[in-house]
C-alpha cells in the first residue's frame, strides 16, 4: 500500500499527489515514470514522476482526469493509498551538459518537465527555457515550481490570458529564430509533441518527445507499448518513454492509442452512473 | 495381483460445448474412490522407472503406495519433501513425456498410472482438509532475496524459509506467480491455487515484496551492499516477447500472446467492465504459433467470444510443441488448424484495424540443424485468412532489465544468464539463478528443479561464509 501524504488540487480536472514509495524515490531518475493501480480490480495506467525527494522517500505526481481510472484516483485523498505503485520506470533521459534547451510541456506535461528542468539547473553550462501551454492562465500548472528553476518561464494561452497569445509551437517557432536550441523536449498530448517535431525538423533541432502509448506491465513483458522509431519497434516502457521526436512514427501511435476508445467511454459513462446512484442514496 | 485394468481411470470433465464459453477449469479432478482406484493400478517397482522421467525426482511410487492404503497425510508429506507445488505440476506438467512416459505399464501395452492426476489429488486434498504440518525449522540470521515470484522464484523461497533463512521475494507485477499467473489460464490452472500456495509460504515467514522492479527499483549490487541480504536468487524467467518482423504487426487488434494473456488472467479483462482492464477480441481470432502459449490464447479467445479461432502454424502437427493434453482439448473445442501456413503480412482496414491475415503455404524440404525438416514456401500459394484479431505466439526471451544493471553477470548469445546447472552459481559470487532465465523459455517444473538446487547451493554458500567468518 502507497500512501498519499499529500493533496493539492491545480485545476478542477488536475491534481497533485505526494506519494509515500520510499524504494522509488531512493532511484528516480529524470524522465522515468511510475505504474500505478488505484485498488483491486483496478488498470495500471503509467504516470510521469513529476518529482521526487530520495531523503523524504517521497515521489510527486499529477494527474489529469480523462477516463475511469483518473477520475476514480481523483477521489482519493490525503491519507487514503494506492494499491501499487511500481517503479521508476523507463530509462532515464540523457541530458546534456552544456547548450541551450527547450522543454516543451502541454496539459501534465507542464507539470511533468519538472524533474528535467531541475536536474538541468545543476548543470552550470546549460540555459533552459521552458515553454508551456494551457486553454488559460488559470490552467497553467506548477508555473512557480517549474519557474524557479528555469531561466526562462514563458506561458502561452489560447486566449490569451497570460503570456503568449497561441499555441506552444507558435511561440517555439519565434524563439528558434530569437534565440535557437540545441535540443528541444516535449511532453505532453500526442498531437501537440506531433507538432513541436515538424516544427524543429527543418532547423535539424534534436528532439525528444515523450511517447504515451497504451501500457500494460510496463516491464517489457507485454509490447502493448511498442512504438515504431525509425522503422524500429521499441519499447517505450523500457527503451523510452523519449525517443528522437523526428523518427517517431505518430500515426501508428495515435491508431493504437485509440484502440480501446469504445471502452473506455463505457467504463466512463459507467463510473459517471455509479456515482450519481451513490450520491442519491447517501 | 489383482486384474490391472487397461486404462487409467478417467478424468471427469466438463463438456467441450459447455466449457468453451467458460473460464471454469477443465478437467474436474479425481474423487477420493477414484484416486485411490488408480493408485491401486500402480505395480510399485522395485527401481521406479517413473521417477527417472521427472526432472525433480519426485517419490512417485512412494507417495502412490501410501494414497492406495488411504494414508494421504504422509503421502503429502513424502511427496512434498521434494515437491512444493504438486497442486500446480499436477495440473501443467507434460506427464506424457516425463514421468509417465517412462511408467512400465506402458510396456504392456496398457495406460500409464495417470501420476499427474494423483499428484492433482493429493494437493487438492490437502488444500481442502487443512495443511498438513511441517516440523518448524531452526531459524538462521542470513537473509536472502528471490527475485521473481515465478515457479522457480517460489520453491527456492519455500526451499530457503524450511531451511530456517529470512527471505524476500521481489516481484516486478503486483501479484505472485509469474507464468502460473498472467501466462497459464485459469480454465487450466485456477488462481487461487497459486495464490494458496504462496498464502503457504508467507505463513512459513517469506516475506513479498511487489512492484518491486530489480534493476530498476532497486540493483541486485543494492540488496546486496546496502540492503543487508546476504545472498540473492534470480528467477525473473523469460518474459520478453517475440515479434515476427512483417509488415501490419502494429496494427490495433495484434497484440502478443504474453499482452492477451496477461489482459485477461492477471487484470481479468474478460470480465470487463467489472474490472477495469479491457480486451478486444475479434469474431476471428488467428493465433500464431503452436506451442503451450499458442494453445493457451486460441482456447482463451475461444472463451472471450470468437466464433472462429485458428492456429497458423508453418510446420506441422509433429513438430508442434505443445502439450498433448492442451492440443486434444482444443481440438474438442472446435479450435482450427492451419498446418504448414506461414504469416507474411498482416492486413488493415482504413482505420488501422486488422481485417486479414496474408498466408503462404509451406511444405517440408530438407532437415535444418535441429534435425527437424525446414519448412519452405510454395511459389503463387498466397491466400488471406480473413480475421480482426491476430495473436502471436512465437516465443519468449529473457528480459534484459535486471540483467543490464548487474554488472559482471555473464550471459550467453540468446540473453540467458549462465548458471552451473548444478548450483545455480552465476558469475557473480553470492548469486544465484535458475528457470526460464538460465534456460530460455521451458517448463514449470525445470524451473522448479533449479530453484530447489539453489536453494540447496544457497545453503552451502552461507554456511561456509559463516564458518570463514567464525574462524577469524
Ligand atoms: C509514460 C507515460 C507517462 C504518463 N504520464 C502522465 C502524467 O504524468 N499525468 C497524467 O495525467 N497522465 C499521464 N499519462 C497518461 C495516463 O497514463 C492516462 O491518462 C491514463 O492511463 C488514463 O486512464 P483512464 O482510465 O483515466 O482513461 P482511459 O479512459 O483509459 O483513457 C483515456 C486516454 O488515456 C489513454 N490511455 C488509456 N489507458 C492507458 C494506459 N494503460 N497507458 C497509457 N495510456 C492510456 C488512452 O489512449 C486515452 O487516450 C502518461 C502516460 C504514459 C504512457
Ligand atoms: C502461456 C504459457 C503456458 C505455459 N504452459 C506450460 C505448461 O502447461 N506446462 C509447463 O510445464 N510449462 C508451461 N509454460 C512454461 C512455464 O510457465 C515456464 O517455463 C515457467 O513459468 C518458468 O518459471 P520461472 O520461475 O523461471 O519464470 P516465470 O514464471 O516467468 O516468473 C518470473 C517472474 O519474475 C518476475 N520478474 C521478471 N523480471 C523481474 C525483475 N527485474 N524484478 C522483479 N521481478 C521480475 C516476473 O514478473 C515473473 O513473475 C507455459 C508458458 C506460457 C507463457
Ligand atoms: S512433478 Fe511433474 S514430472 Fe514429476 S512426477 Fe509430478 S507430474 Fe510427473
Ligand atoms: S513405473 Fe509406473 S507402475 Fe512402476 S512405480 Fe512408477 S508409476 Fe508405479
Ligand atoms: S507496457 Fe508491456 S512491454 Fe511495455
Amino acid at each position: 500500500m502507497y500512501r498519499i501524504l499529500k493533496k493539492r488540487q491545480l485545476t478542477p480536472v488536475t491534481a497533485l499527489y505526494v506519494i509515500d514509495a520510499p524504494l522509488v524515490a531512493r532511484t528516480a531518475r529524470p524522465g522515468q515514470f511510475v505504474i500505478l493501480r488505484v485498488d483491486e480490480g483496478g488498470e495500471r495506467i503509467p504516470v510521469t514522476i513529476t518529482d521526487f525527494d530520495p531523503e523524504a522517500g517521497t515521489v510527486t505526481i499529477v494527474v489529469q482526469q480523462v477516463g475511469k481510472t483518473t477520475h476514480w484516483l481523483a477521489q482519493h485523498g490525503e491519507g487514503d493509498t494506492l494499491a501499487d505503485f511500481a517503479g521508476p520506470l523507463g530509462t532515464p533521459v540523457a541530458l546534456p551538459d552544456r547548450g541551450r534547451v527547450a522543454l516543451v510541456g502541454g496539459g501534465f506535461g507542464a507539470a511533468a518537465i519538472l524533474t528535467i528542468a531541475k536536474e538541468l539547473a545543476k548543470r552550470p553550462e546549460v540555459t533552459v527555457d521552458a515553454i508551456v501551454g494551457a486553454r488559460t492562465a488559470s490552467l497553467l500548472i506548477l508555473s512557480d515550481e517549474v519557474g524557479a528553476v528555469v531561466d526562462r518561464f514563458l506561458p502561452c494561452t489560447d486566449d490569451g490570458s497570460r503570456g503568449y497569445h497561441g499555441l506552444v509551437t507558435g511561440l517555439l517557432e519565434q524563439e528558434i529564430a530569437a534565440v535557437g536550441y540545441d535540443l528541444v523536449m516535449a511532453i505532453g498530448p500526442m498531437p501537440m509533441m506531433r507538432a513541436v517535431a515538424e516544427v524543429t525538423r527543418p532547423h535539424g533541432i534534436p528532439t525528444y518527445a515523450s511517447m504515451d502509448p497504451i501500457m500494460l506491465d510496463g516491464t517489457g513483458m507485454c509490447g502493448a507499448c511498442r512504438v515504431r522509431v525509425g522503422g524500429q519497434n521499441r519499447f517505450a516502457c523500457v527503451d523510452g518513454p523519449f525517443f528522437d521526436a523526428h523518427q517517431v512514427d505518430f500515426d501508428e501511435v495515435t491508431r493504437r492509442n485509440k484502440m480501446y476508445r469504445h471502452e473506455e467511454r463505457l467504463a466512463l459513462e459507467r463510473w459517471h452512473q455509479h456515482q450519481g446512484s451513490c450520491a442519491t442514496v447517501g | 495381483m489383482a486384474m490391472i485394468s487397461l486404462k487409467k481411470q478417467p478424468m471427469p470433465q466438463q463438456e467441450p460445448k459447455v466449457r468453451a464459453t467458460n473460464f471454469a477449469e477443465v478437467p474436474l479432478g479425481y474423487t477420493l474412490e477414484m484416486a485411490v482406484h488408480e493408485a491401486t493400478r500402480c505395480l510399485q517397482c522395485q527401481d521406479p522407472q517413473c521417477e527417472k522421467g521427472c526432472p525433480v525426482s519426485v517419490p512417485v511410487r512412494d507417495f502412490i503406495g501410501l494414497l492406495a492404503q488411504g494414508r494421504l497425510e504422509e503421502s503429502i508429506r513424502t511427496m512434498k519433501a521434494v515437491n512444493r507445488l504438486p497442486a500446480i505440476c499436477g495440473r501443467v506438467c507434460p506427464q506424457e513425456e516425463q514421468c509417465e512416459a517412462r511408467c512400465v505399464l506402458n510396456r504392456s501395452g496398457r495406460q500409464p498410472v495417470a501420476i499427474g492426476r494423483l499428484e492433482r489429488f493429493i494437493a487438492d486434498w490437502e488444500r481442502e482438509h487443512g495443511w498438513v504440518a511441517a516440523d518448524p525449522p531452526e531459524r538462521r540470521p542470513e537473509r536472502v532475496a528471490v527475485i521473481g515470484a515465478g515457479p522457480a522464484g517460489l520453491t527456492c523461497a519455500g526451499d530457503l524459509a524450511a531451511m530456517g533463512y529470512q527471505v524476500t521475494v521481489f516481484e516486478a507485477l503486483h501479484a505472485p506467480g509469474g507464468v502460473l499467473t498472467y501466462g497459464i489460464p485459469e480454465f487450466r490452472l485456477p488462481k487461487d491455487i497459486v495464490y494458496a500456495d504462496v498464502a503457504r509460504l508467507e505463513a512459513m515467514g517469506v516475506e513479498f515484496r511487489y512492484n518491486v522492479v530489480v534493476g530498476r527499483t532497486v540493483t541486485v549490487d543494492a540488496l546486496l551492499d546496502e540492503l543487508g541480504y546476504d545472498a540473492v536468487f534470480i528467477g525473473t524467467g523469460a518474459g520478453l516477447p517475440k515479434f515476427l518482423g512483417i509488415p501490419g504487426e502494429n496494427l490495433a487488434g495484434v497484440y502478443s500472446a504474453n499482452e492477451f494473456l496477461t489482459r485477461i488472467n492477471l487484470m481479468r479483462a474478460y470480465r470487463f467492465p467489472e474490472y477495469d482492464t479491457p480486451v478486444k477480441v475479434g469474431k476471428r481470432v488467428a493465433v500464431i504459433g503452436a506451442g503451450n502459449t499458442a494453445m493457451d490464447a486460441v482456447r482463451t479467445a475461444l472463451r472471450s467470444g470468437a466464433e472462429r479461432a485458428m492456429i497458423v502454424y508453418r510446420r506441422t502437427e509433429a513438430e508442434m510443441t505443445a502439450r498433448a493434453e492442451e492440443y486434444e482439448h482444443a481440438l474438442e473445442e472446435g479450435v482450427e488448424f492451419y498446418w504448414l501456413t506461414n504469416p507474411v503480412k498482416v492486413l488493415g482496414n482504413s482505420e488501422g484495424w486488422v481485417k486479414g491475415l496474408e498466408c503462404v503455404r509451406m511444405e517440408l524440404g530438407e532437415p535444418d540443424e535441429s534435425g527437424r525438416r525446414r519448412p519452405v514456401p510454395v511459389p503463387g500459394s498466397e491466400f488471406v485468412l480473413p480475421c480482426d484479431t491476430v495473436i502471436l505466439a512465437l516465443g519468449t526471451t529473457p528480459n534484459p532489465i535486471l540483467i543490464n544493471a548487474t554488472p559482471g553477470l555473464e550471459t550467453n548469445r540468446r540473453g540467458c544468464v549462465v548458471a552451473d546447472e548444478e548450483t545455480g552459481a552465476t558469475s557473480r559470487p553470492g548469486v544465484f539463478a535458475g528457470g526460464d532465465v538460465v534456460t530460455g523459455a521451458a517448463t514449470v517444473i525445470l524451473a522448479m528443479g533449479a530453484g530447489q538446487r539453489a536453494a540447496r547451493a544457497i545453503h552451502r554458500y552461507l554456511d561456509e561464509k559463516r564458518q570463514a567468518a567464525a574462524a577469524d
